[in-house]
Parts: structure tokens; C-alpha cells; sequence
């Protein structure tokens, strides 16, 4: 009787997780299965524009016929064409690069905020959360301001007698990079900031009695310590990077075509479901591996608290 | 000892933040620019926010992004709430696992991959797509964010609270409503403004999902923006960029309040 | 303390907190084992005992936080397994305090009251009447986090009063004071205790603390009871080596017992015999142990009179001074140590007894304690 009671208790507090369980399930993990399926499916020149589309009505004779017809053409489509295997190993090389230029830029400058004074602190830190905040767009249409042939950064530049005819710095790899920088630095400045501050000022006044220079100590106590931080931003920048679209298709050129704009054109464009699909599932795929870390790290943390 | 804040450290901070804030304010300062051509500074004006007023397009489209953002936000703090109980509070459950990967994963999911599965999902169940489909692809996204902010405000939480409440005769479901819910609204406060500016600058998913009539203000601007610089993109963006300032600005005040009073009942 | 109060002694007194034969366990760690004890209506009782040895268990299942897996746990004569918290008349004070942030010092302290659904103004009454008690008047309308911490341990005090509970529980409620509030805040909630007439249940790991407030306490290890009296039974009578070594400091001698006319023969390894006043079946040739308080050795730089019982020589090894009173730690010429205290009775700047100093230390037959668990 007791317990059945608490067993009653705790189905009563499963509601809790229910309704949101559900909803994600409806709206995040089955549209993807659609998306998994259809990239199955074949082109058509209908509505929708694929085939075959299940249909529920024959009973189990449909789906097997529906079954049948599914393949992996689309994928071999895929193979074919370089231009998608070009986009891919674009967005990996952009996505690396740029995330090692946050590491390099984003550490002094957390390094610093978690060391200036307590008050300056909390202002620092809402400015860092602000623009990260602001509408990506609004951050990445800035830059155009700036880049364009005859923006502000080519009359800089040529006020201080370093060119002679203006750079066209839109539409290459470099304005890319900028914005890309530009947009993710907040997002590895904080998780970083977040390890910086909660570090223990004794274990480097430790260090310090125990006679390692103020440099050293950096690499072999401070660092090590914030190495969680670091994998959390460089992951959470790097992934969202690999399908980045508004950045690219602002800023670059055919040249710096990423995966995100492949997958775009091909639905938008040239209304092929059947290749978006399949697009996503490949740059799904390849970033399980990150995601599975990033979750990893995420939940270690969560366990530390 | 103590910290010492060196020469190094004030040149990295005022450098990056130098670099977060010089492109937005040039973009503000160009906003009052009375010159059309946008390199040319032509001294102070606001004809382009007056010119706002007149393009009925873009209002309706600034309407449509707060009707969403509204209702999405809101949906997305009930549920994101409940997610962060449930991760918080029921212990170890069955199904937890994919509950959390789901929770965490459209965080840093590429916006292409959840606007088109979101898009084929509502192809296939023959909704007609608006206005409700962005929203519920908003509430889908947001409500992450919402359940992760929340959680880490329930991990801090002080669970004798609760116990003190029952103890002084308070049953569960009151002592969660007149004890848990008050310490923790801030966070709940602060994870529906984050919702509500996330879901009024999305544009990626927004584009897949939107259908006839529900153009939101990022769809509209960016479709401007694609033709090259104008002044009028200026003044929105100005607009919007005040916007989502004061909102920030009020959610970090209300956290550091939510953070004072856990840090007391902590000691 | 009421002269007299003795309801432990009384067979036909009816305790007000019953546990019986109460166990419970944590997944793979037994919490509480088979534990029963009786606690009075008026009492003011102390649970003491290591961390971890299942005293704050005892009474968070007092307080419904807990359930027992066996046993029963009864008040005023009725099982409240299975009771839920909101439902028990007892009320508990936090170690944390568990203040509500979010509500005023008024309305902390009359959360219990509008839950039982008071009309207003009993509630305002009420409210002021606690205030009053623990001298809050000036400061209903602040918050928690404009209090001081002994404002907030008040605080947490009233509120937990303000129900007039049958009991009340106190869990290590003086553990966030200072030295000074703290031992000042001892002697006001004996004063409160016993102008109320409040059953009261302390949980504390400072024997100090238990030793000061209570009437009696119940000193706890590993989920057992050792033992549970007055104060001043388990400071001189304690029941085992375990009690004696955890309340305050004790010289254990170790050795058989030997027959003897009078009182009781201990003879240790050296062939040393020393003699206790009482021990009742003392059986020859068993092990046991002779318990003696370091402020019950004799400590002299002569050797005493040939006749002197219980008499040991060692040289001094180590001198604590404490302000009130010396400890001499003494290195027998067995290699074993004892720690002797001395009342520093008079203000002398240079102490008689040195280091290497060999001393002769000797204490009475009643001043041992005779143990054999």
C-alpha cells in the first residue's frame, strides 16, 4: 500500500517531464526521421517534390511497395558531383580555422575579464553577453558597412597611406573569417570567462610560493584547469560554424561556398528535397562525433556542480 | 598577492572589446547619416526613421517577428521550465538520456539542418505554413535555451527551502508554487526575454518555416540587405539592436538579484 | 535546568518521541540499525556524535524527511511513519536556516501560521509574540539577506516556534556563529527551552554545545546508540572506551583484571596494578581498561609516599598551555603516553614543571573508571 502510493507520487511527477518530452519528440527527433526518409526518396516533379510518399491508406501492402521504392541514389548523387564534397571540406577547413583563431583571440581576452576588478566584472561581462545577443544579422550586415570596396576599412587604410587603390575585402575568404570571428567570440569568451573566474586565485599564489614564474603558471596551472571551458566554447563555436549560412552568403564569394548555402540553394533553388535531405543527414553524420563531446563536456560539468 | 590586472590584461579586454562594439556602433552612428549614399557622411538626420514610418511593409513584418516572438517565448518558458524540473528534480528516470541529448542538441545544431527537418515535418503532416509553424519551430529551439538556464538556477537551488516550507505544514504542490517557483523566477523571467530576442532575430529557421503573410523582420531585412547597403536598414537595426539593449540589460539585473538572494540562502 | 526533572527515571512516564527498533539504510550504508530510545515532553535532548553516524537520519525522520525501512517511530503514542512532514506537529530548524529569500522576516515567520490557515490578525499576534521572544522587534519588514547571521539564526528560531510545535527539532543550529554568539546563544535557547516547556531535539557534533544545553543526549556511532544519559553520567560513567575517548579527552590503562577483597585490581603488561573504587562483576583474569580524566591525574615533581596507590613515573614530553588549565603530555617508561591537566590556578610567569622534567602521576581509586566494552 505505501508503495503503491509513492509509485503514484512519482507517475504524478512524470507529467512534469512529459509535456516537454513529447513536444521534442514531435517537433525535434520525428521531423528528423522525415528528413532521414526523404533523403531516401527520389526527385519528382510534384507536390511535394519527391517520391514515393507513404501512403497510409493502402495498409501494409503500401508500405511495403512505399519501402521498396526507398534507396540511396541520392546519396550516390551526392558522390557524383564535387561541388558537394567542395562545400564540405570548405565549411571543415573555415570551421577549424576560425575556431582556432577564437581560442587564440578569445583566451587573453577572458583571461583579462576574469581578472579585472569585481565591479568592472559584471559590466565587462553583460558587454560581452550584448552584442552576443543582437541580432546575428544586424552583426554581420555591420561588417558589409565596413568591408565594402568603398566602406570605412579602405578609407582607413588609404588615410594612412597603406594602400593605394581600395581592397575588395567583401565577397573573399577573409570577410568570412571576419564575421564568422566576429559573431562566435562571445560564445567562447563566456564559457571560458565562466572557468577563469571560479579558478581557486590560492592555487596560483601556490604556485607562485613554490617558486613558478607568473608565465609558467599560466600553462601549467591556469590553462589546465580551464581546459573544460575551452573544449565547451571551441565546440560550441565549432559546430554551428560547419552549417553556418547567413555569414557566408553576406560576406563570401563562390569560392567560399559552405555547406549551409549548398544545402539552401539545392532547397530553395532548385527545389530538390530528396538532395537537401540528404545533405543534412551526411553533415548530421559528421557531426555526431562533435556533438557527442560537446554533450559529454556539457554533462561533466553539470556533475561537478 | 591577489589578482593583479596587468597591462596585458586591460589591453586584451579593451581590444576585444573594442572589436565586439566598434562595427555596431559605426552601423548606429551611420543610421542618423543624412546623406543617402552610405559612405559619405552628410551630417546629422533622422529622415531614414522617418522613412521607416511610411513602409507599412516593414511595420507589418516588425508586427509579425513580435506576435512570434511573444507567443513562442512564452510557450518556450512553460515548457523549457518543466524540462528543467524534470532534469533537476526526477533523478536518474528512464529515458533520461535522450531527454538531456534532445535538450542539448539543438543548441548547437547548424539552423539549416532543424529549419528543413521542421519544414519537411510540416509538409508531411499537411499543415499550411505561417504563422503557427515559425512559431512552434521557435518554441522547439527556444525551449532548450530556456531549460538549460533554468536547470542551472535549480542546481544552485537550495533544497531545504523546500523542506522548510513542508515542515512548517506547506503541502508539495503549494510549497513548490509559493517557495520554488518565486526563488527561481528570475531565471524563468531571464530564460523568456532570451527566448523572446532569439526568436525575433532567427532568420534561418524562420526562412524554412514562414509561409504566405508571415514575413518576420529578419526575412525582410535580409532580402533588403542581399541588394547591398541602404540607409533605412540602418535606422532598423538601430532600432532593434535598442531594443534587445534594454531587454539584456534588464535580464542581467534581474539575475544578479536572483544571484544575490542564492548566494544568502546559501551561507 | 529544573531541579529534579527526571522523567527518564520514572517507569510509568510516557516519552513524547518513541523510536522503536528503527533501522535504515542507504544503498549500500546502514544509516540507522535497529535503534530505539525514548525522549520526554520537556526535555531538551542532545543527539552527538561523528559526522556521519546517522544523528541528523534520526531526525529527519522525526521531521518526515525520511522515512525508517523497519521499525516504528512514535509521537504522543501514535506511529507517524508514513505522515507526511506537512502534516507532523513537530518543526525543525535548518543548519542552513532555509530562510524564504524571497519574503520578509514577518512573513518567514507567519509562513507556518497562514498555512494552517490562521485568521490575519492571531497571525500578527502570533508574529509579534516571536519577535518578542527572540528580541527581532525593529526588524519584521527586512529581508533575509539584510540580516546579520545571528539575526538570521533568530529568525529561523521564531519561525520555527511560531507553530508552538510538540517538538522541536534543531539541526546544528549554532554551527554558522562565532564562538562568542554561539556559546551566548547556548544559554538563551536553555533559558527559552525551559520557559516554554518545548520538547527540544538538538543534533550537534560539538559535544561542548551538547554537554551545555542538554538534559540528557545520546552519544551516536555508526547508527547505534552508545549511549544515552545526563551529561554528566557519560562524562564520568561512560559505558565503553568508544564514549569515553569521544567525550572529552580520557587516559585509558589497559590490562586483565585480578582478584582482589576490595574494589577492583587491574593489572597491566608491566605487571602494574592499579585499583577503582567500584565495578561491580568484575571477573578475573577478563581484559578491561581503566578510564581516567586528565584533570583527575595528580602530577607531582617527587615521588608520593611508597603507600600510594596507582602511582606512574614518566618524564615530560610536551606542555599545552591553554590559558586555564596546563596539559602535560607524560611518556611512560613504557613508551606509552598520558596527558595530565592542571588548573593554572596562580598567575606565575615561569611554570614549575618543565620539559624532561620526570614526573610521578597518580590518581584515586574513584577518579577510574572501569571498562570492559
Amino acid at each position: 500500500m505505501k508503495a503503491r502510493a509513492a509509485r503514484n507520487r512519482l507517475s504524478g511527477r512524470w507529467l512534469i517531464a512529459a509535456l516537454p518530452y513529447l513536444w521534442l519528440i514531435a517537433f525535434f527527433l520525428v521531423p528528423f526521421l522525415i528528413v532521414l526518409k526523404i533523403s531516401l526518396s527520389q526527385t519528382a516533379i510534384a507536390q511535394p517534390p519527391y517520391t514515393p510518399t507513404l501512403d497510409l491508406a493502402a495498409g501494409w501492402e503500401g508500405l511495403k511497395a512505399f519501402l521498396g521504392q526507398l534507396s540511396f541514389s541520392t546519396y550516390g548523387l551526392l558522390l557524383q558531383d564535387d561541388i558537394y564534397l567542395f562545400s564540405y571540406l570548405k565549411s571543415l577547413q573555415i570551421a577549424a580555422l576560425s575556431t582556432l583563431a577564437l581560442v587564440v583571440i578569445g583566451l587573453p581576452i577572458a583571461y583579462g575579464m576574469a581578472r579585472a576588478p569585481a565591479r568592472t566584472q559584471a559590466i565587462l561581462l553583460v558587454a560581452v553577453i550584448l552584442p552576443f545577443w543582437t541580432s546575428f544579422l544586424i552583426r554581420v550586415y555591420a561588417w558589409i558597412n565596413i568591408l565594402q570596396r568603398d566602406g570605412l576599412l579602405n578609407d582607413a587604410l588609404r588615410a594612412l597611406g597603406l594602400i593605394d587603390e581600395p581592397v575588395a575585402w567583401l565577397a573573399s575568404d577573409t570577410a568570412v573569417y571576419i564575421g564568422i570571428i566576429y559573431s562566435y567570440l562571445p560564445f567562447m569568451v563566456l564559457p571560458l570567462y565562466a572557468n577563469f573566474q571560479k579558478l581557486d586565485e590560492t592555487l596560483l599564489e601556490a604556485a607562485a610560493d613554490l617558486g613558478c614564474p607568473r608565465w609558467k603558471t599560466f600553462f601549467v596551472v591556469t590553462l589546465p584547469l580551464v581546459l573544460p571551458g575551452l573544449a565547451a566554447g571551441a565546440l560550441l563555436c565549432f559546430i554551428p560554424i560547419i552549417g553556418e549560412f547567413v555569414i557566408p552568403d553576406l560576406l563570401g564569394s563562390s569560392q567560399t561556398l559552405m555547406i549551409g548555402q549548398t544545402l539552401w540553394t539545392e532547397f530553395f533553388a532548385n527545389r530538390d528535397w530528396p538532395v537537401a535531405s540528404a545533405i543534412a543527414v551526411v553533415l548530421l553524420v559528421l557531426l555526431v562525433v562533435p556533438i557527442a563531446f560537446y554533450e559529454n563536456v556539457q554533462s561533466r560539468q553539470i556533475e561537478e556542480r | 598577492m591577489g589578482r593583479r590586472f596587468s597591462v596585458f590584461n586591460l589591453v586584451s579586454v579593451a581590444l576585444g572589446i573594442a572589436f565586439l562594439y566598434l562595427p555596431i556602433v559605426i552601423l548606429v552612428i551611420y543610421s542618423f547619416n543624412a546623406s543617402r549614399l552610405v559612405t559619405i557622411w552628410g551630417g546629422w538626420s533622422l529622415r531614414w526613421y522617418a522613412a521607416l514610418l511610411d513602409d507599412s511593409a516593414l511595420r507589418e513584418a516588425a508586427t509579425n517577428s513580435l506576435l512570434i516572438a511573444f507567443a513562442s517565448a512564452t510557450a518556450a518558458t512553460v515548457l523549457g521550465t518543466l524540462a528543467a524540473l524534470a532534469l533537476s528534480r526526477l533523478g536518474r528516470f528512464r529515458g533520461r538520456l535522450p531527454f538531456v541529448a534532445m535538450i542539448y542538441a539543438p543548441l548547437v545544431m547548424p539552423e539549416v539542418i532543424t529549419g528543413l527537418s521542421l519544414l519537411l515535418f510540416f509538409v508531411a503532416i499537411n499543415l499550411d505554413r505561417g504563422f503557427l509553424t515559425i512559431t512552434i519551430a521557435h518554441t522547439t529551439l527556444t525551449l532548450c535555451f530556456v531549460a538549460v538556464l533554468v536547470q542551472s538556477r535549480l542546481a544552485g537551488f537550495d533544497r531545504t527551502l523546500e523542506e522548510a516550507a513542508m515542515d512548517l505544514g506547506c503541502p508539495p504542490l503549494r510549497t513548490f508554487l509559493t517557495v520554488t517557483v518565486p526563488v527561481i523566477a528570475p531565471a524563468i523571467a531571464a530564460g523568456f526575454l532570451l527566448a523572446f530576442s532569439l526568436s525575433l532575430d532567427d532568420l534561418v529557421i524562420a526562412s524554412f518555416t514562414t509561409g504566405p503573410g508571415a514575413t518576420t523582420l529578419p526575412i525582410r531585412i535580409y532580402s533588403d540587405v542581399r541588394l547591398g547597403v541602404k540607409p533605412e536598414i540602418n535606422a532598423v537595426c538601430t532600432i532593434f539592436v535598442a531594443v534587445i539593449a534594454l531587454v539584456v540589460i534588464a535580464a542581467s539585473i534581474l539575475t544578479r538579484r536572483a544571484e544575490r538572494r542564492q548566494q544568502i540562502s546559501a551561507c | 535546568m529544573r531541579r529534579g526533572f527526571t522523567p527518564w527515571a520514572d517507569p510509568n512516564a510516557k516519552p513524547i518521541v518513541r523510536f522503536d527498533a528503527v533501522s535504515k539504510r542507504y544503498a549500500n550504508t546502514v544509516a540507522i540499525a535497529d535503534l530505539s530510545l525514548d525522549i520526554y515532553e520537556g526535555e531538551y535532548f542532545a543527539l552527538l556524535g561523528p559526522s556521519g553516524c546517522g544523528k541528523t537520519t534520526l531526525l529527519r525522520m522525526l521531521a518526515g524527511f525520511e522515512a525508517p525501512d523497519r521499525g516504528r517511530i512514535l509521537l504522543a503514542g501514535e506511529d507517524i511513519v508514513g505522515v507526511p512532514p506537512y502534516r507532523r506537529p513537530v518543526n525543525m530548524m535548518f543548519q542552513s536556516y532555509a530562510l524564504f529569500p524571497h519574503l520578509s522576516v514577518f512573513n518567514n515567520i507567519a509562513f507556518g501560521l497562514k498555512q494552517d490557515r490562521m485568521p490575519k490578525a492571531e497571525i500578527a499576534e502570533q508574529v509579534g509574540k516571536m519577535l518578542q521572544l527572540v528580541r527581532l522587534e525593529g526588524l519584521a519588514d527586512r529581508k533575509p539577506h539584510q540580516l546579520s547571521g545571528g539575526e538570521r539564526q533568530r529568525v529561523a528560531l521564531a519561525r520555527s516556534l511560531a507553530k508552538r510545535p510538540k517538538v522541536l527539532l534543531l539541526d546544528e543550529p549554532l554551527a554558522a556563529l562565532d564562538r562568542k554568539l554561539r556559546e551566548e546563544t547556548q544559554f538563551e535557547l536553555m533559558e527559552l527551552q525551559s520557559r516554554l516547556g518545548t520538547t527540544f531535539v538538538i543534533v550537534t557534533h560539538d559535544q561542548e554545545e551538547a554537554m551545555t544545553v542538554a538534559h540528557r543526549m545520546a552519544v551516536m556511532n555508526r547508527g547505534h546508540i552508545a549511549q544515552v544519559d545526563t551529561p554528566q553520567q557519560i562524562y564520568e560513567q561512560p559505558n565503553s572506551r568508544w564514549v569515553a575517548e569521544f567525550v572529552g579527552d580520557v587516559n585509558l590503562i589497559e590490562g586483565k583484571l585480578a582478584a582482589s577483597a576490595n574494589g577492583v585490581v587491574l593489572e597491566d603488561a608491566q605487571g602494574r596494578r592499579f585499583r577503582a573504587g567500584d565495578g561491580a562483576q568484575a571477573r578475573p583474569g577478563a581484559p578491561a581498561a581503566f578510564a581516567v580524566r586528565p584533570e583527575k591525574l595528580k602530577l607531582a615533581l617527587a615521588p608520593p609516599p611508597a603507600d600510594t596507590l596507582n602511582t606512574i613515573s614518566g618524564r615530560v614530553v610536551d606542555i599545552g598551555y591553554l590559558g586555564d588549565v596546563s596539559v602535560y603530555k607524560v611518556r611512560l617508561d613504557d613508551g606509552a603516553t598520558m596527558k595530565a591537566s592542571v588548573t593554572n590556578a596562580t598567575r606565575l610567569a615561569e611554570r614549575p614543571i618543565g620539559w624532561e622534567d620526570r614526573v610521578w602521576l597518580s590518581f584515586a581509586p574513584d577518579a577510574a573508571v572501569l571498562l570492559t566494552a
